[in-house]
Formats: structure tokens, sequence, C-alpha cells
């Protein structure tokens, strides 16, 4: 009870071991504040060995220590080596060129069959909202809201809407509004994303709505003449931009889909696979997204001939469905 | 009688998960509580909010400085800003690596993937992403409220409900999962930043003078010791006190020494003779356990 002799154990465990963990420390916060290519090279290699000696010294405390704080630090501290010694670190530009090449058009291939049916969602509210505004005018206000349609209704002349269609002025309020609709469309297209984990029911609504909308547009611009027009229009940044909310909602629907119908898996794990799939797709769409704004806002003001609107939107939906399609090569490891 | 040291191991069994590491040690993780995940969030919407403020009025100068033929680039830096830090600000600080956004540093957590391996961006994105409809679509459910007449304020009602099922998913899991956490296979854990404190055994010269038989030294066991220990290493006068009085009376021992004499005398005496048995493979848990 009284130290006469030198105590064996914990204290010595202390007086042993102190100067590693204050290295191990030392190393860690070095670390955590700024980038690990900011430690020496010693320094490196002797992390690994004062890991796990942090980890001995923690197996050890446990066993033989009653010291809460002792033990409560060295837990702590070998936690955080751990997650350091073991998160593996690529190079962020490696890191990004397989984003690239590789998990982007992987995600979206193993996403076709949804896909597929957000494809079919849309087409559907497409065709109901062209048939639904072609019979009756008065549909019109219920598929497009006012802020949208900007003075586009049945009450405008059809000089007013073609003028809409190649009005190459007003630069800097185009400019704003394309930018507007960039960061609209990536909310939507988010919200699409991440509704799906409510079954993927309100997903689909958006879709049908969506399409609904282009059809009641369509339908308008149709009864005045000016359909192939506003095919034109749209098709240069809208074959990108809805063909990206169309995976917006096909990555929602997938996860809604694990969540219902896991197969093999638990739920939770399936539902674990399909988000984190589903997320490679939505940073993929985001990024489609702005290559449709600069499209929509460079494109549309600069290109006023028709058949050049057709053929840049036709060559950008030919090469979107290359990328992601084609088979190539998979790389493994 | 209150059993302190059985609501203790509860309160442990809640919060603790194991992570064996391939060395074969198991580091026993703590779960961040609701309170803590909030005050997290509430911190890094202040940091948001507070930095959306300063931009704006930086481009507002900037805009109204240029004129009104150049109005357009402040605005379309905002519009991008605003997107940037909506989405992007939560992904990009968890993919560094303490893989914590600045409220998150300041409460002390840290996002970790649940089955112990790396923390991979898909995951980091698939995380942030579904906060849109955990925490941007109740609050505009809250805001944008246009209801006119019983209908639309039942559905609005609904609405509220259901997207505040959402909102409050954390409480509903034992592991204080977001619909995030639970799609990318992560759960936020605490990281408290300790420093190693001294050991308390050989502090004090002074309590070599006071002994204790072997009985008065039986009366507690390790989660006892390892209180008393957070109660020395506290040092509040009044709670010395408190503690010197219990123990002085359960054991018998009145004497003239001062309580922090005692009570360091006390701690040291029991800490080896329970540690001493420890090398025997006795572990006595706590006062009740023989």
């Amino acid at each position: 009870m009284n130290a006469a002799s030198a105590p064996i154990g914990p204290t010595t465990l202390r007086e042993m071991r102190q100067e590693e963990w204050v290295r191990l420390e030392a190393i860690l916060r070095q670390v955590e504040r700024r980038s690990p290519r900011a430690l020496s090279d010693e320094d490196l290699m002797a992390l690994p060995t004062l890991y796990r000696s942090a980890l001995s010294s923690l197996s050890v405390a446990r066993e033989t220590s009653l010291d809460l704080e002792l033990v409560t630090y060295l837990e702590g501290l070998c936690a955080r080596a751990y997650f350091f010694v073991y998160g593996v670190r690529t190079s962020p530009l490696r890191r990004l060129r397989l984003f690239f090449v590789q998990d982007w058009p992987n995600a979206v291939r193993s996403l076709w069959r949804e896909t597929l049916i957000a494809t079919l969602l849309t087409l559907l509210g497409l065709a109901a909202g062209y048939s639904l505004v072609a019979s009756n005018p008065i549909w019109f206000e219920a598929f497009v809201p006012d802020g949208l349609a900007q003075g586009r209704d049945f009450s405008a002349s059809t000089e007013y809407l073609r003028q809409t269609l190649y009005d190459g002025g007003r630069n800097n309020m185009l400019a704003i509004f394309a930018t507007f609709l960039f960061t609209h469309n990536a909310q939507v297209s988010i919200m699409c994303f991440a509704l799906g984990f409510a079954f993927g029911i309100p997903t689909a609504f958006l879709l049908l709505y969506n399409g609904g909308m282009m059809g009641a547009i369509f339908a308008l611009f149709v009864s005045r003449g000016l359909g192939t027009d506003l095919g034109g229009w749209l098709i240069i940044h809208g074959s990108t931009e809805i063909f990206a909310i169309i995976l917006a909602g096909a990555a929602g629907l997938k996860i809604g889909w694990s969540v219902v119908f896991p197969g093999e898996a638990s739920r939770m794990n399936a539902a674990t696979s399909a988000g984190k799939t589903a997320g490679i797709v939505m940073a993929g769409v985001v990024i489609m997204l702005l290559a449709a704004g600069a499209l929509e806002g460079v494109g549309r003001q600069t290109i006023t001939n028709s058949i050049a609107r057709y053929a840049i939107g036709v060559f950008m939906l030919i090469f979107w469905l290359a990328f992601y399609y084609l088979p190539r090569r998979s790389h493994h490891g | 009688m209150v059993d302190h040291a059985a609501i203790h191991h509860a309160l442990e069994a809640r919060t603790n998960r194991s992570l064996v590491t391939p060395e074969g040690v198991d580091l026993t993780l703590r779960i961040a509580d609701a309170g803590q995940r909030f005050g997290a969030l509430l911190l890094d919407l202040i940091f948001m909010v507070v930095t959306l403020i300063l931009v704006t009025i930086i481009l507002g100068v900037a805009a109204i400085a240029g004129g009104p033929r150049f109005v357009a680039a402040p605005v379309i830096i905002w519009l991008i800003g605003f997107f940037l830090l909506r989405n992007c600000y939560f992904i990009i600080m968890e993919m560094g690596p303490r893989a914590a956004t600045f409220g998150k540093r300041i409460v002390g957590l840290r996002v970790v993937a649940r089955n112990g391996g790396r923390l991979t961006a898909d995951a980091v994105i698939a995380r942030n992403l579904m906060r849109e409809i955990e925490l941007y679509l109740p609050i505009s459910f809250l805001i944008f409220n246009t209801s006119q007449g019983l209908a639309d304020t039942a559905a609005w009602l609904f609405g509220v409900g259901w997207t505040f099922i959402f909102a409050f998913f954390p409480l509903f899991n034992r592991d204080r999962l977001r619909v995030g956490d639970l799609l990318a296979g992560t759960w936020v854990i605490r990281t408290p930043k300790k420093t190693l404190g001294l050991d308390l055994i050989g502090r004090n010269a002074a309590t070599t003078r006071l002994t204790f038989t072997d009985a008065q030294l039986d009366a507690y066991g390790q989660f006892e010791l390892q209180t008393l220990e957070q109660i020395l290493r506290l040092d509040r006068p009044e709670a010395l006190a408190t503690v010197a009085d219990t123990i002085r009376a359960k054991i018998g021992y009145w004497d003239n020494s001062s309580d922090v004499a005692f009570l360091n005398a006390y701690y040291e005496a029991l800490r080896s003779r329970l540690e001493r048995k420890l090398l025997f493979g006795r572990r006595r848990r706590d006062k009740f356990d023989r």
C-alpha cells in the first residue's frame, strides 16, 4: 500500500511509454490541422509503429490499470490514430480522375432500369400535359407556375412568343436567369434524389410533374405554329438538363426500390449500397446541370439558327449516351 | 437505493460501440448523442448564415459600386455561392482528414464509417444530399405556409408531420443515425481532445502517513474508485467535503486529517489494493460485486 519499493505495473507504463504517446499526439495534431503532406519523412515512417505501440499500451492499461484518465486518454489517442492510419489516401487528382473515368459511368450504368422507368414517367407526364393543354387551354395554369412562365401563356401574342425564342439581347438578365435556373434545377434534382427515400413515390410525382410542365409549354407553342422552334430552343441545353433530371429521379427510385425490395441483403445494407451509388450519380447530375447551364447561357444567345440548335442538342445527347453506356474495359483495383 | 453503478453501466452500454482494429484491439467508440449532434448542426447553420450575410453585403456593395452595367456578375456569384454553400460546405469539410465541419469540431464530433472501414467520398456525398429532406424541406414547409381553409391546413399539417419524421429520425434509433447516415453507412462519434493529466498516485507526499486496514479498503470497487478519481481531479471543496464525509462514515475512520489529504491517501491505498488484485485476475467492478 505504501510505495516503499518501486511499484510494478501501470505507473511504470506511463513512464515508459509517455514519450511515444506525446510524439504520436504531436503527429496527429499536425495532420489534423494541416494536410498529411505536412509530415516529415521520419514522422511518416514512425507513425505505424507509434500507432501499434499505443494500441499495446491501451491493452496493457485496460488490464492492469484502474486510472480512468489514462485509459480514456489512450482510447481517444488510438481512435484518432486508427482513423488516420487506416484512411487510405490517394492523391485527390487521381481520385478525381477515377471518378470521371470509372465511378460515374459505372454508377449510371448500374441504374439503367431505373433510368428507363424515369424516362417513361417523364414521357407519360409530357403526353398528359400536352394532350390536356391542347384540348383545353385552361389546364395551362395548372401545369406551369407563373414565375416560370414569365408571360408566356395563352394570352400572349404569337410574335411575343417567337421573340422569347430568338431574343439575343438583354444579356445581363439572361445570364442571371440562367444561373438561377441552374441552381433551381440542381435543387429540384437533389430533392428528387432525397425524396427517393420515401419509397420513391414523391420522386415519381416530381418526374410526372416535370414532364407535364414541358408538355403544357409544348402545347402552347405548337398551337401557335412555333413547335419546331421551341424544340430547337429547348434541345440545346435540354437534352443534357432533362437527362440529368431523369438520372436524379432514377437515383431516387433506386433508393426507394432498395428499401422496399432489398433482395438478399438486409434493408439497411441494401439502402446503404444504393445510397452510395446514388450519391455518385447525383454528383454527376450536378456536373451535367452545370454543363447544361453553360450551354443555355452561352449557346442560346449566340446561336439562333434552329438547325444548329438541333445539331448541338442531338450531339450532346449522343455524347452523354456514349459516355455512360458504351462498353469499356473496367479497371480493377 | 439508487444503484449508480448500474445506471452508469447502462449508459455506457447505450453509447458505446465496439470497433475491433485489425490488430485485435477493441476501440470503444462513443456515439454522439442527439443533443450534441443538434448543437453541432446549429453551429454550422449559424456559420453558414453569417457567411451568407457577409458575402451578400460585400457583393451588394460591389454591385452598387460597379454601376448598372456590372450588376450581373455579383448576382451570379451570389447565386452560385449560395448553391455551393448549401450543398458543398458539409461535403468538402467531411472529406478532409478530420471528417468534421466546424460545428462538429467545436462540439468534438467526427463522422466515421459504421463498418470501421474508410469513409469514402460517395458516402459523404450521399449522407449530405439527404439533408434536403431532413432539414430544408421541413423548413420550407414551415416558412411557406399558404394555407387558406381547413383542407389546406390539414394538408399542411400532414406535410409538416411527415417531414418532421425525417427531421427527428435520429431520436427514433439507438445509434442516433440521420436518414443520411442510414443511407451512407456512417455514424457520428465523439472525439474528445484530451491531454493526459498527472497520475494521482504519488502527487501528495503527506498521504503516506495515513494507513487503512484491509476491511476499510474492501468497502469499494472499481466504479467507486474511478468516481473518486474524477472528484479529486475536479478539485471542488464542497464535493470533496461531501465525499470525504461519506467515506469516513462508511469505513469509520475519524481523525483530524484534512479532507484532501484523507481522500488522496484513501485513493492511493484503494487503487494499489485493487490493482494488485487485478494482477491476479480479480476485478471488482463496484461495491456490490463480490
